[in-house]
């Protein structure tokens, strides 16, 4: 078994997923290009907001592939910490937005 | 920062470059090797469409010495084209299938002769682009030359790797970038970038081990956040790949990023690209006279092949539009992804 959970090799693995589940496997990474072709939004945009959901969701695979992908796109590097620090905002607010419903809470709770 | 060259470092000699990208450790020695790929497609030998580009590096002497320099150039390098070189050059010149003459170096402008020789060449009726580093533009010695430019209406294709002072201070050295603003904006008061007589164009290239992105989409960011903060304009962004190849190869092996360089310059190997390389249209010329198939394979001393002239004083455009063009390992920075050329994305 390997000593270590994640192996920067591994992302390049990613497309044998396929192997234990063809179909949907398929599916998902016909989806994924998809999702990733320029559209509405630019290749840029959308690596920027790939990297800052990649933080959020902690993957060090997506991090590694997304800040690579930045670059190649010419995200400066102001641009990927302020999407990082999007994220983090988000994160935090979350919790702290959630403060408000401990309130009602204890509010209710209180004489 | 001295040159490889002065440091006497083992990556100065091509043979050893050659040898690395070949067969450094096993996963070098079992990527596939550029011939292959290229017989795939039907491309090998690879030969020339038609020559129309003359490109002479007139020197290998720069007022500077970026971290990803391809030639090893800088201040300490002393290889410079003669006057007599140079009229060699300008016999070739008599050839009319040779539209356009692209001046490089190191810095070109370092050459002694280097106006007197553009004056002659366009005494010709050629066009004439120089690769300018701009940053020379600022010096009190070479601050005349935009005016020099404009007169005599030479094309400027400059280096910035990024429109934003960290990341381009970061590959070509501190202050570079305010440099090369102010130098921009010399030229654009001049013309530059808005009269069509007078064509400004900017080139881009990785600041590290990654492709460039699409060429299109930088040139529009790079156009508007460059006219944001400084009001520059300018005509085109030509995208480069940086080639696995001296400083930038000494860069990828220090860094340890080798490897996965080469992987993924192989993995965007681009039929089209490879079609469309600039090996194909382009002649090189190095500072003492020699010919090669391009400027990456002056600097591996791959010089052109023996059947077609190796020495610009037996040019011979039949015979050198007849050659097999010689490739290696490096060329897969030629054909990733949308190509790569002195002009750019090729594809
Ligand atoms: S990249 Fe250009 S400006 Fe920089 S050291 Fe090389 S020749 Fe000079
Ligand atoms: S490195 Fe030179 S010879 Fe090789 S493909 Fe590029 S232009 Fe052609």
């Amino acid at each position: 078994m390997s000593k270590d959970y994640y192996n920067s090799d591994d992302l390049k693995k990613f497309p044998n997923v396929t192997e234990f589940q063809e179909e949907l496997g398929e599916k998902f990474f016909k989806y994924y290009g998809a999702v990733f072709e320029e559209g509405a939004l630019t290749k840029r945009e959308k690596s920027l907001i790939a990297l800052a959901v990649a933080h959020t969701v902690q993957c060090p695979y997506c991090i590694d592939a997304y800040s690579s992908e930045s670059l190649e796109t010419g995200a400066s590097e102001e641009q990927m910490m302020e999407a990082v620090h999007v994220a983090t905002a988000i994160r935090g607010g979350a919790s702290l937005v959630h403060g408000v419903q401990m309130m009602n809470k204890v509010k209710d709770l209180s004489m | 920062m001295k040159s490889l060259k002065a440091e006497g470092h083992s990556l100065s000699d091509p043979r050893i470059q050659l040898d690395i990208l070949n067969q450094h450790n096993e996963r070098l020695k079992t990527t596939p090797k550029f011939e292959e790929k290229i017989s795939e497609i039907g491309l090998y030998p690879l030969q020339p469409n038609e020559i129309e580009i003359f490109q002479i590096n007139v020197g290998y002497m720069c007022n500077m010495t970026c971290k990803h320099c391809h030639v090893d150039a800088g201040p300490d390098r002393q290889e410079i084209m003669t006057k007599e070189t140079l009229k060699q050059c300008l016999a070739a010149l008599d050839d009319p299938r040779i539209k356009t003459v692209d001046l490089t170096g190191g810095a070109p402008e370092m050459n002694p002769h280097f106006r007197w020789f553009v004056e002659e060449v366009r005494r010709k009726g050629k066009k004439v682009i120089v690769r300018s580093n701009l940053t020379i533009l600022t010096t009190n010695k070479f601050g005349d030359l935009p005016d020099f430019f404009a007169k005599h209406k030479v094309e400027v294709t400059c280096s910035l790797p990024f429109y934003s002072k960290r990341r381009t201070d970061q590959q070509r050295g501190e202050g570079t970038y305010d440099k090369s603003v102010s130098a921009l904006k010399i030229l654009n008061d001049l013309g530059y970038g808005t009269d069509p007589e007078l064509q400004l164009n900017l080139v881009n290239n990785p600041v590290g081990a990654f492709l460039p992105g699409s060429q299109e989409t930088l040139e529009e960011q790079f156009k508007k956040e460059l006219h944001r903060s400084h009001g520059i304009h300018f005509n085109n962004l030509f995208t480069i790949t940086n080639l696995p190849i001296s400083r930038f190869l000494n860069f990828l092996l220090m860094s340890g990023n080798l490897e996965d360089y080469m992987d993924k310059l192989v993995q965007a190997f681009n039929p089209a690209a490879a079609s469309g390389v600039m090996c194909r249209n382009t002649i090189s010329v190095s500072w003492d006279g020699y010919l090669y198939d391009c400027d990456f394979n002056q600097m591996l001393e791959i010089k052109t092949h023996e059947k077609a002239g190796q020495h610009v004083s037996e040019f011979d455009l039949d015979k050198l539009n007849q050659r097999d063009i010689k490739t290696d390992q490096h060329c897969y920075g030629c054909t990733a992804g949308a190509g790569s050329s002195c002009g750019g994305a090729t594809t």
